[in-house]
């Protein structure tokens, strides 16, 4: 859906340029002290926030958003100066830094991340940004199984339930390549990551199977459907467990037994960023303890910033186990770059699952 | 005469660069990536990707789901175009008005509205349970794009059906009443022949969006039904591989070239 109202405002924004050039050129309105150019994910940030940086520093800000890692990608590989400051996952900053897309962060200018950021979540980040150098962590979670106890009588702990036929037309499954993979590899006990290709044609098969079970692919949709009772399992990052909860208290957030992918979404600056010092700033921000705990009360995606964790006043969301699980308790596995004959290989089977009746 | 042509061709040069910058160029680029690969050689490798199953499959849906839609269409478009062109003026204007009236609204929010009335626990549902009737499960089926397709191009339709009857003269058709024709031999003979070349533009402006829409198949039918426009929108966004969803599109184009064809040449026909 944010793709295609996307496409919609891109052609808006493009005659609006060109319209613009007929008057006056010098219009565009750059704060005292210059403009940053922020891409982020959907609805992933409290707008406050942005407001009260800019007026704080006197930069202005020009916040775009993205709905999926590889959209994010396509537009940055086509220009990376068109951002200062993007908000990628784990799997992706891999292979931005790859690609040589993004630069190494000046950390003296980041005292607050390096204050801040618990110790363990520098160290997950060392799987996709060796030596911690690019990225500095903004949100992490799980990914796991949204369920209505209201109509789901079986008991729900392992990605099975998925395909049980009870749940015909009830369940709602991630449009994206890697996170539908990942239940199914998962679910048969094999890594998220691999390019085995008995492994990845027996996912496929699973996968084509599920396909009758399932209402719809949908991305942002699951949150609103779940919400609303549409469906009874859906497949949702853990960030939302706590929103939808809050909204509708029947729904119940699982974390499968088989293990689950965890990931992080980091800030990191565009190689040619024309503002990199705004950027640094930007993340430093990002990175005080006030501003992470007003975004995490916001959006509801867990913080890995420990000293705002520890400021939450909520005990039942401080101590929640599905914001903040025990990560030795759990089965977890990031995703890792597939490269790009691994890329080709995931999207040729999940235009077969996709196509399959 | 000299002036005047320089002066025409000055006037049309904002059209001229219209159509280069964004008809010329993108098609250019089109056929580059599509017949190139990653190093830039020439390869015909993402035209024949087509022949794998999952992608072939998806271009033979879209055209059963094309099909279907132009026929649904022409079949509630035509006998509109012929009560409309009946009626006495004025009125047929204003139910003319009614149908493109939902035109003004954003094309993604009309069928945002289908969404929530196809929608398991959707309006339609409600109204059935109502009634005590057994809920229906349209969405997120090919037939739910359908419903979407035939709702949004409908227009597309009945305007060149209706044009096209309306230009016939009254009298034509008395004269075949003069030499003995009957309604059905009347219609058949002098009526749909006439109307021909609105059926073809119609035909045109419905099947070229119902192929290629990849918004209506993602939005109702749940990305569960993959049609070529959405292979296409995937290649480019989601896998990020230029040169196969160029390869992709250079094969819709042909398809929309037959299409033009056709009715280019059945648009000569009339003519002589």
């Amino acid at each position: 859906m944010k793709r295609l109202l996307s496409v919609f405002l891109i052609t808006l924004g493009c005659t609006a340029i060109i319209l613009s050039g007929c008057g006056s050129s010098s219009g565009s309105a750059a704060g005292k002290n210059g403009k940053l150019y922020v891409y982020n994910w959907g609805e992933y940030i409290d707008p406050d926030v942005i407001t009260s940086f800019e007026k704080e520093t006197g930069i202005k800000v020009i916040y775009d958003m993205f709905e999926s890692n590889e959209i994010m990608y396509a537009k940055i590989a086509q220009d990376d100066s068109a951002y200062d400051v993007i908000c990628p996952s784990d799997y992706m900053i891999q292979k931005l830094i790859e690609s040589g897309l993004v630069q190494k962060l000046d950390y003296s200018k980041l005292p607050n991340a390096t204050a801040n950021i618990g110790k363990d979540y520098w160290t997950k980040s060392q799987q996709f940004d060796a030596g911690n150098l690019y990225s500095v962590p903004y949100c992490w979670g799980t990914v796991g199984i949204l369920y209505n106890k209201t109509m789901v009588s079986d008991p729900v702990d392992s990605w099975n339930i998925l395909w049980n036929s009870k749940y015909k037309g009830e369940i709602l499954m991630q449009d994206s390549v890697r996170d539908a993979y990942m239940v199914a590899l998962k679910k048969d006990g094999y890594s998220c990551n691999t390019t085995d290709k008995a492994q990845l044609e027996q996912a496929t098969q699973d996968l084509i199977a599920q396909k009758p079970l399932v209402q719809a692919y949908v991305i942002d949709q699951v949150r609103d459907k779940m919400i609303g009772g549409e469906a009874a399992l859906g497949v949702i990052y853990s960030g939302e467990a706590i929103y939808t909860k809050r909204e509708n208290p029947d729904l119940e957030y699982v974390i499968p037994k088989e293990g689950t992918n965890i990931w992080i979404d980091s800030w990191v600056i565009t190689k040619d960023s024309k503002n990199k010092e705004n950027a640094l700033k930007w993340i430093n921000y990002m990175c005080r303890d006030d501003i992470a705990l007003k975004n995490f009360d916001y959006i509801t995606y867990s913080t890995p910033n420990v000293k705002a964790q520890a400021e939450i006043t909520d005990d039942d969301i401080r101590n929640s186990k599905v914001a903040f699980p025990d990560l030795n308790s759990i089965k977890t596995e990031a995703y890792s770059n597939l490269g790009e004959a691994g890329d080709r290989m995931y999207n040729d089977y999940w235009m077969q699952v996709k196509s399959a009746d | 005469m000299l002036k005047s042509a320089k002066t025409s061709r000055l006037l049309a040069s904002p059209y001229l660069a219209w159509a280069f910058i964004f008809i010329l160029v993108p098609l250019g680029m089109i056929l580059y990536y599509g017949l190139t690969d990653d190093a830039g050689a020439f390869t015909l490798q993402n035209i024949t990707y087509i022949a794998k199953p999952a992608y072939f499959k998806s271009l033979l849906l879209a055209l059963e789901l094309g099909v279907i839609s132009t026929v649904i269409c022409f079949l509630l478009a035509y006998p509109l175009g012929m009560i409309l062109a009946g009626m006495k003026l004025g009125r047929h204007e204003f139910i003319l008005t009614l149908f493109i009236l939902p035109m003004w609204m954003n094309f993604l929010l009309r069928t945002l509205t289908w969404m929530t009335l196809l929608e398991r626990k959707g309006v339609l549902n409600d109204i059935l349970g109502l009634l005590h009737l057994p809920p229906v499960y349209i969405i997120n089926t090919p037939a739910a794009i359908v419903i979407g397709m035939v709702y949004n191009f409908l227009p597309f339709m009945i305007l060149p059906i209706y044009n096209s009857l309306s230009k016939i003269d009254d009298n034509v058709i008395n004269a075949a009443r003069d030499l003995g024709a009957d309604p059905l031999q009347t219609f058949l003979r002098v009526t749909l022949p006439l109307s021909v070349p609105g059926i073809i533009s119609g035909i045109t402006m419905v099947f070229i969006p119902a192929l290629t829409t990849f918004a209506i198949s993602a939005m109702l039918g749940g990305s569960k039904v993959l049609l070529i426009g959405n292979v296409i929108e995937q290649e480019f966004t989601v896998a990020y591989d230029w040169h196969l969803g160029s390869g992709m599109s250079i094969i819709l184009m042909l398809f929309i070239l037959i299409n033009m064809v056709i009715s280019s040449v059945s648009d000569r026909k009339e003519a002589g």
